[in-house]
């Protein structure tokens, strides 16, 4: 049933995402573009970039925009919504009693520190899983990419002003 | 009852304000929890920081169990959880409604043919700006790259690789826990 497979696909997620919300892209895009098909590559980056406009965890954005596009529904948002939060509420639940336990324990350090290439590569994984004809039509693509790239690198651009410009650019090339 | 209102509203207006994900969410929450309302300490809102980012999730709604935990148990956490979750559902319900009528519309395509390759760079710029700020070594950039490589393109699971390199670490680290 579809209503439980986006229950569980977005458990799944929520579990096993560690890193923020840039981390999670690769695990939402394997799981939810290749492994289900819910969505196009294309559609998921549309799911993004309303994310980085729009208030609240990118997690939470994808769980309720991908819960209503596969079902065309609000039971299927609610659904994918209540999995992607529900691991969340579980794991913090028990870690409470033991925060003292777990902040100091030498092996919840280790495990972080190893977890950093990892965090890194998940979300380079995003990014060059978007790395497509889908995405990058033609050579004004490769220059609106580079031309972000080096205003967030070096200029420290906002997300928004970013947002706004590559669609004024879009209007304008398209 | 007056207070429950009271505690879902702060964290109903947190979710609705904060562009730009979880780490933008935690100092507003702060500012509301430790120094208007005081119903934490700063060194404890720190702890649970510490700990939330640990977990998996979304930070924003980490943080949010945590203080609603303390402050009124089971219920303290539906409300808080509530309360962050609900303002990005209601936006994105209503966005996905919209786009569904969208999606053949000539501007709108143009729009996002605009913004799509922008994404790509919004994400991979984080990646390079964490790697900076933690000095990353080249070897330890290849992993990356590597590792970022094989999730994209083949069927193996994000899931092994964040598992198996928990593991790594406390097996390769040398006494201190730098290594790695």
């Amino acid at each position: 049933m579809i209503y439980w497979e986006l229950f569980s696909t977005f458990f799944k997620i929520g579990l096993f995402s560690f890193g923020g919300g840039y981390a999670m892209l690769s695990m939402i895009e394997q799981e939810i573009v290749r492994n289900h098909s819910w969505i196009t590559i294309g559609q998921f980056t549309d799911i993004i970039a309303v994310s980085q406009i729009t208030p609240g965890p990118i997690a939470i954005n994808s769980a309720t925009y991908i819960g209503y596009i596969t079902t065309n529904s609000i039971l299927g948002s609610i659904c994918s919504t209540i999995g992607v939060v529900l691991p969340s509420i579980i794991v913090m639940s028990i870690l409470i009693k033991f925060i003292k336990m777990f902040k100091e324990s030498k092996y919840v350090e280790k495990a972080f520190i190893g977890l950093r290439p990892t965090v890194i590569g998940l979300i380079l994984g995003a990014a060059f899983s978007l790395m497509k004809p889908d995405i990058f039509i033609d050579y004004y693509s490769y220059i609106i990419f580079l031309g972000v790239l080096i205003a967030i690198l070096k200029y420290k651009v906002g997300v928004v002003k970013i947002i706004i410009v590559s669609a004024i650019l879009g209007i304008l090339l398209y | 009852m007056k207070f429950y209102l009271e505690f879902f509203m702060i964290f109903f207006k947190i979710g609705l304000f904060t562009l730009g994900g979880g780490y933008a969410m935690i100092p507003l929450i702060k500012e509301q929890i430790v120094d208007k309302k005081k119903w934490m300490e700063e060194i404890e809102f720190i702890d649970v920081l510490g700990v939330a980012q640990s977990c998996p999730g979304a930070l924003a709604v980490n943080v949010s169990v945590f203080v609603g935990w303390k402050l009124r148990k089971c219920i303290g956490i539906l409300v808080a959880v509530l309360g962050t979750v609900l303002p990005s559902f209601i936006i994105i319900l209503i966005i996905a409604i919209f786009f569904k009528n969208l999606e053949n519309n000539a501007l709108f395509i143009s729009v996002f043919k605009g913004i799509k390759p922008a994404i790509v760079a919004l994400i991979i710029a984080p990646a390079i700006g964490m790697g900076q700020a933690l000095k990353l070594k080249p070897q330890k950039w290849i992993i990356s790259i590597i590792i970022g490589v094989v999730i994209a393109f083949t069927e193996i699971s994000p899931i092994l690789f964040i598992v198996g390199s928990m593991i790594l670490g406390n097996i390769l680290s040398r006494e201190k826990g730098r290594e790695i």
